[in-house]
């Protein structure tokens, strides 16, 4: 059996029936991680796994293998988010969906590199070195979940935990031909994962279905006391309500997500998903949503000036790494950040102080938080006409390495397809539709309204049903 | 040319609520460094604040008590600033929409009557503390204050004069007090004001240049305080000088203020909502049951005490004043003693030994029940009043046994007519140019015969007694 080629819910199965033992699954889980670390450089960390194997009952997917974007907290296991100044950091606390993963029988393999402090699209600006993607290493696998994505379909893990603030889940799932999707705002908590824009970030699953990412969500969601805005959702329906069934579902294409900077290829292969769906008796139809071209600006205006105030508190004096040689405070704070951010970082602290100062306030971050508004009204509006909104996921399939950084306006503009979902706080899902002529993987997104997530997984869980696209796997997966 | 003083306060009053405001790390005053927090209140990453509802509820009474209109939707927002003691470095506070606005506090000073208008309440978090070891030459972060609840009771300028500020603080801790939402213990930094004060001459409608005055730690620095910047601005506005927007630092031991920091020095905070904590929605049926909970305050505590105690105006401010002073008359009235002479003595001997040991009425050892055991000594006839002063003296600070003090000491008053009457022979024997005195009419002498009688019997007879007995045998004389 290849194991690795499995999804979660198949290994459990497995793993249930005894065709496959705990020990196999994680020795088959390694063997990959050995086989890929040296050039995907998906992991920044490495743990063993509890002497005790998880009582297989505990959930839908206990005894599987995983691992965890690295700022999601995971006690006593170093958490760097990828960066210089908290290198050496160590939790004394798990994250919530850690602690609730772990209950539901998950099996902790280590922590996945990433953009550093999950900003960027490419997942080059690590402190770790830059993420290669499993289907051609020489590009990039997205960001800033790359390691997330790289994991999963390398099968170095059957799934993966990512935190998706303006696209992070997935566009790097789309670039690596994974499922991965962003829940609605509130719905997971976010305790114990290190913010970068608090009313944007918010945790999902990397796998290879999107029933698999309904049965992470099932074990993910859920109010917790320890974060004011998650959401009392009822926790554990959504794998139970993939029924495949999406006759009469009414489903819209943004026609402003289909216009210039789409590339062709990207943009018949999501076409054809619309095809898919109306096969299966969803009906579609074109509309327009203008309010989009904002969503850019909006987004690094308010992400930036969350993460200039977030990101104060490495200053070098509690935690995380210090600068030397330092001669008062201010000189320390000033080493300490200067040194201990990359430039990538650096520049959204810039952009977010600046935006946040007297006499741009009101210019900048106000006008943003009104976008911010109107955005999400658009949104509404729109799904009081349709159940799902079904758009490209990126204008383009993964580039190159280096291509991005050196032009950072390019790179932010590139997002525009996934950042007003997080601005509107909606359910978003990205799963493969197809391939581009070099054989790089294509994503479709689904947007759901608001607490929709059952809604947008049902429908990629029909889609799924009638295509392999989620199936495939790179050349130099097959070993094992 | 005469001047007007213009001030305003800043107050900022600790919570008395049991956990901090955002996460569940004790607020108890004290402890060793770093044992009273969590990752939480030290900002650790990944970790989020969760609004304490107890800190709504006692920033919404006070409030309410302080006739604010209370916002019904109000949100938290972040200041930003870099300093070791704050962990975050952003304090959550309230910027754009505090939870309540547009108070006021009637005061009465000896110039009248008069109100101070509150423009805002806001609740906020407090910052930990450094303590420098010139020892070794470092500084260490102490963070078990951060998170403790505060909320800053902005007023207008509407203060004229020190005594106005003195009022109105009394009158703030009062009203805090008996809504148990703060101990108002200005020692241990649970009441701290800042001053704003500018001068104009007056008559003028502009206002004046402020300083900000900041580390006064008492109502008598305060004071101080106020009378030492006015001078000074005066002064300089009268030498040609321009004020400065600044921070000034009360320097206790100087009596003075010294800058600190300048409005061009002064920091962008970059306030802006802060995310993590969704806006708060209060209802009218929630603030009505606040409403319905709020306890006799001091005002109508005071119309009382003189309409059902018949204690004079001026006392009956002073005992409901601090919420453990009328907490300590009632209960000793409760127990049975007679409210005028409880009243004496919390004007009296309480408020002596308050003040020369610089004590807080709530900190005080003494209980109601021991002061009414006194009272009833006395009242008994077992102990004159003023050897119950020097019983009071030695057991104040202990709260010390009464009856076994007296027996222990032999104080039991002398009221055993024979033994008085055999003591006034003795006095009458050793004092005749006194009774010839008395006898031309010079009434000073009696006075001076119970004197000495008094002194033989070390005090403690009874005054009723020794009084008859003097006059009984001067009248055998006439």
């Amino acid at each position: 059996m290849e194991l690795c080629k499995l999804s979660a819910l198949e290994l459990h199965a497995a793993l249930q029936a005894g065709d496959v033992t705990q020990g196999e699954a994680v020795a088959a889980a390694r063997a990959r991680i050995a086989a890929t670390q040296p050039e995907h450089n998906a992991f920044i960390t490495l743990c063993d796994t509890p002497a005790q194997a998880p009582d297989l009952a505990a959930s839908p997917l206990a005894g599987v293998p995983m691992a965890y974007k690295d700022n999601i907290c995971t006690k006593g296991l170093k958490t760097t988010c990828a960066s210089k100044i908290l290198g050496e950091f160590q939790p004394p606390y798990d994250a919530t969906v850690v602690e609730r993963l772990g209950q539901g029988g998950a099996v902790c393999l280590g922590k996945l590199n990433m953009d550093e402090f999950a900003m960027g699209s490419t997942s080059e600006t690590s402190f770790y070195g830059a993420v290669k993607n499993p289907w051609n290493p020489a590009h990039v696998t997205g960001g800033s979940s790359g390691g997330s994505a790289a994991a999963v379909a390398s099968g170095a893990c059957w799934y993966t935990i990512g935190s998706d603030t303006g696209g992070s889940i997935r566009q790097p799932a789309a670039f690596c031909g994974v499922t991965g999707m962003k829940p609605t705002y509130g719905t997971v908590s976010r305790y114990g994962l290190i913010a970068y824009a608090s009313s944007l970030d918010q945790m999902g699953p990397i796998a290879r279905t999107a029933a698999d990412c309904a049965a992470v969500l099932d074990l993910m969601q859920g109010k917790d006391s320890r974060d004011g805005t998650s959401l009392d959702v009822p926790a554990g329906s959504l794998l139970a309500g993939l029924t495949g069934d999406i006759r009469g579902m009414k489903i819209g294409l943004p026609a402003d997500c289909f216009g210039d900077g789409l590339t062709g290829e990207v943009g018949s292969a999501v076409r054809a998903v619309a095809e898919v769906l109306r096969a299966r008796g969803a009906t579609v139809e074109e509309f327009a949503l203008p309010i989009i071209q904002y969503a850019v600006p909006t987004y690094y205006i308010v992400a930036a000036a969350e993460a200039s105030s977030n990101l104060s508190r490495f200053d070098g004096i509690k935690y995380g790494w210090r600068a030397e040689g330092y001669e008062d405070l201010a000189d320390l704070y000033n080493r300490t950040r200067t040194e201990g951010f990359g430039a990538e970082v650096k520049r959204r602290i810039l952009l977010g102080t600046f935006v946040l100062s007297t006499g741009y306030y009101d210019a900048y971050y106000k006008k943003a938080l009104q976008a911010k508004a109107l955005i999400k009204q658009a949104f509404d509006d729109a799904f009081t006409r349709y159940d799902l909104l079904l758009t490209p996921v990126s204008p383009t399939t993964a580039p190159k390495l280096g291509e991005s950084l050196s032009d950072p306006l390019h790179m932010y503009l590139s997002d525009i397809y996934t950042v007003s979902v997080n601005l509107a706080g909606l359910p978003g899902l990205s799963m493969p539709c197809g391939f581009d002529g070099r054989g790089l993987p294509i994503g479709a997104q689904l947007i759901g309204p608001a607490l929709g997530d059952g809604k947008v997984l049902n429908a990629a869980h029909a889609y799924q049903q009638e295509t392999t696209f989620h199936k495939q796997t790179p050349k130099g997966g097959d070993a094992v | 040319m005469t001047w007007e003083i213009i001030i305003g306060l800043e107050t900022h009053v600790e919570l008395s609520t049991a956990t901090k405001i955002f996460c569940g790390c004790t607020t108890a005053f004290g402890g060793d460094p770093n044992t009273h927090c969590c990752p939480v209140c030290t900002g650790m990453p990944g970790t989020l604040p969760v609004l304490n509802e107890a800190v709504v509820k006692f920033a919404a009474k006070a409030g309410l008590a302080l006739h604010c209109d209370i916002t019904r939707s109000c949100k938290f927002d972040r200041k930003n600033y870099f300093y070791p003691d704050l962990p975050k470095a952003y304090q959550i506070s309230q910027l754009y929409l505090p939870i309540c606005r547009d108070g006021k506090v009637p005061i009465v000073t000896d110039a009248g009557e008069k109100t101070i208008r509150i423009h805002e309440i806001h609740m906020e978090e407090d910052a930990g503390k450094l303590v420098h070891d010139p020892w070794i030459d470092q500084s260490r972060a102490d963070y078990n204050r951060c998170g403790v609840p505060l909320i800053e009771i902005v007023t207008e300028p509407d203060f004229r004069t020190a005594d106005e500020v003195i009022a109105y603080l009394e009158k703030l801790r009062a009203t805090l007090q008996y809504l148990e939402v703060s101990d108002c213990k200005m020692q241990e930094g649970s009441l701290r004001c800042d001053v704003n004060l500018s001068v104009r001459p007056m008559g003028s409608a502009e206002f004046g240049t402020r300083t900000e005055m900041k580390n006064l730690n008492s109502f008598k620095a305060i004071s101080r305080a106020i009378a030492y910047e006015a001078k000074r601005q005066i002064e300089a506005v009268e030498e040609g000088k321009t004020i400065v927007q600044e921070t000034r630092r009360w320097d206790e031991n100087k009596d003075a203020t010294f800058a600190m920091r300048s409005k061009e020095n002064a920091q962008d905070y970059r306030y802006f909502p802060e995310p993590d904590i969704p806006p708060l929605e209060l209802s009218e049926g929630y603030l009505e049951a606040l409403r319905a909970e709020q306890p006799e305050l001091a005002e109508e505590k005071r119309l009382r005490y003189e309409k059902d105690y018949q204690l004079p105006s001026y006392d009956a401010a002073i005992i409901t004043g601090q919420k453990a002073l009328s907490d300590f008359f009632e209960t000793a009235v409760a127990l049975g003693s007679e409210a005028k002479q409880v009243s004496n003595w919390i004007m009296g001997e309480i408020m002596r030994r308050l003040s020369t040991q610089g004590l807080e009425a709530k900190d005080m050892k003494l209980t109601p029940k021991t002061l009414s055991r006194l009272i009833a000594l006395v009242k008994d006839g077992k102990l004159n009043r003023n050897t119950a002063v020097k019983v009071f003296d030695a057991i104040f600070d202990t709260d010390g046994d009464v009856d076994a003090y007296v027996k222990e000491h032999g104080l039991e008053q002398v009221s055993d007519a024979g033994l008085v009457g055999r003591i006034v022979d003795e006095v009458f024997a050793a004092n005749p140019k006194s009774i010839e005195d008395y006898k031309a009419g010079k009434e000073k002498a009696f006075g001076f015969l119970v004197g000495q009688v008094m002194r033989q019997l070390k005090g403690q007879a009874a005054p009723a007694v020794v009084n008859e007995a003097i006059r009984a045998k001067l009248d055998a004389l006439k």
